[in-house]
């Protein structure tokens, strides 16, 4: 199974690129900005940067909940072994 | 001798009808040994009993309609017809129809897969694959129709929405249902394009789930690089896919609410980490305002301060000093000038006025001897008092 090892240390910089991300990986980064504050390792000023970051991605993972609305697609064909999906309705 | 005979060819035919015109509707009970199925799709069996045994083949056509794979110690009915093999002079049962003795058939089946895929390791944990924390595509094997995907999309709609669900529509039960539902595993692991697998049908008979203690199901779960959640029947059922699948979910339900996080605990979550990091920060740069404060209350910080401070204090004493020296002289001098003033108002000519003496003017000059004078001129004369004007009339010659 291919593993995704997304977890080291990525910056973002601005909220454009935020915006763009997957939930997962705004998540899983305010998770380590999180972390990174809490062993307080980190020079006053970083942690005020990683802390307006953090505060960015919140809103984003917010924002990226409320927004969101269930995506239903069902097999409809399979050519040359390739398998393609179309939207499903289940109130049909 | 009659030369009455039959070729073999002739005899065999003979046999052949009489077999196959007696028993051309046959139902049958025995247990299977060396169970094959070829390539082609047909099976090819023997069943037997204590003291007998007869050779049987299952066409690929009705294997179709198969809703179990036969296993070797299975007790089967069997239905269908004898049928002569001319050329090798073999009769066999053709098989249309088959089914398990009873229930206790299928669940030794099940007993005795479930022991050889346990002796493969197909159950080990080490081979479990964690679920993804946050998919984002889940693939559903399952049927199009019925509960089973509403009750999971209305699950996954409430706890979160965030995902795309990806049915691949399968029959699940009966025959043709455990090809379909490994083909369903392995089109998905060549689509690769989803994070987690969930296969499911509700609940129902042995015989119903019964395509889910397929060996084939077993293996395709087994081979799959996606991580896979059986969830098969109720609580109290468990298949084979139960044991090979990396998660086992009670109910396609419970397998729809283990499959993704829950909306308001990761809100909650986010909530939690916007108050460690606000007190995080604060608290940190508290920190350092305290340090500081400390640092510029410290004495060593100070001490240059203190000189300073000092020196401020002496240029204070400096100046008291200076101001008291200086007031001390001008009273001295206003003492002086006091007495000055005393004796200079003893010196001025008016003071005389005071003592009853008068002062002559002439043209504003004061007149201090008579010779200056003649008679006829004006005068003023002053007094304490008064200006009075007069005029010479007399000059009185001693």
């Amino acid at each position: 199974m291919k593993k995704k090892s997304k977890d080291s240390i990525f910056t973002i910089e601005n909220q454009k690129d935020l915006k763009s991300l997957k939930f997962e990986d705004c998540f899983k980064r305010l998770e380590k900005i999180v972390s990174i504050l809490e062993e307080g390792s980190v020079s006053l000023e970083e942690s005020i940067k990683l802390y307006e970051e953090g505060i960015g991605l919140a809103k984003i993972c917010m924002e990226k909940l409320s927004d969101a609305e269930l995506k239903i697609k069902k097999l409809s064909k399979e050519i040359n072994g390739k398998i393609i999906f179309e939207d499903f309705d289940l109130d049909e | 001798m009659n030369e009455n005979y039959y070729t073999v060819t002739q005899l065999t035919k003979q046999i052949r009808n009489v077999l196959e015109q007696t028993f051309f509707d046959v139902t049958v009970l025995g247990e299977i040994s060396n169970f094959k199925k070829h390539t082609s799709g047909h099976l090819y069996f023997t069943l037997k009993d204590e003291n007998a045994s007869i050779n049987a083949v299952m066409w690929r056509n009705r294997v179709a309609n198969l809703f179990f794979t036969p296993q070797d110690g299975m007790k089967v009915i069997a239905r269908g017809s004898i049928s002569v093999y001319e050329i090798r002079g073999t009769y066999q049962l053709d098989v249309s129809y088959l089914k398990p003795l009873g229930i206790g058939e299928l669940q030794i089946a099940f007993e005795e897969l479930k022991k050889k895929l346990a002796a493969e390791g197909l159950f080990d944990p080490r081979y479990k694959k964690p679920l993804p924390e946050f998919p984002q595509r889940i693939g559903i094997v399952t049927s199009p129709t019925g509960a089973v995907i509403r009750d999971i999309a209305n699950i996954i709609a409430r706890r979160f929405p965030i995902v795309e669900l990806l049915l691949y529509p399968v029959i699940v039960q009966g025959a043709g249902a455990a090809e379909e539902i490994a083909n369903a595993i392995s089109q998905f692991n060549k689509y690769k394009n989803i994070d987690v697998m969930i296969i499911c049908r509700g609940g129902g008979s042995l015989e119903d789930l019964w395509a889910f203690n397929e060996e084939i199901v077993a293996r395709a779960i087994f081979n799959s690089e996606i991580p896979i959640i059986s969830a098969v029947g109720h609580e109290t059922d468990f298949t084979i896919s139960d044991f090979v699948a990396d998660l086992r979910a009670p109910t396609p339900s419970a397998a729809a609410e283990l499959v993704v996080p829950n909306v308001t605990d990761i809100i909650e979550n986010v909530k939690n980490f916007v108050y460690t990091m606000k007190e995080n920060v604060s608290d940190n740069i508290s920190f350092y305002k305290d340090s500081i404060n400390s640092l510029i209350s410290n004495y060593y910080f100070n001490l240059p301060m203190n000189k300073v401070k000092q020196s401020m204090q002496r240029i204070d004493e400096f100046d008291r000093i200076i101001k008291l020296l200086i007031e001390r002289s001008l009273n001295e001098k206003k003492i002086h000038i006091k007495n000055f003033e005393q004796r200079i108002s003893s010196l001025n000519p008016e003071s005389v006025l005071n003592r009853g003496y008068a002062i002559v003017y002439k043209n504003s000059h004061i007149i201090d001897r008579a010779y200056k004078l003649n008679s006829g001129d004006e005068v003023g004369i002053k007094f304490k008092d008064k200006k009075l004007n007069a005029t010479i009339t007399e000059d009185k010659k001693e």
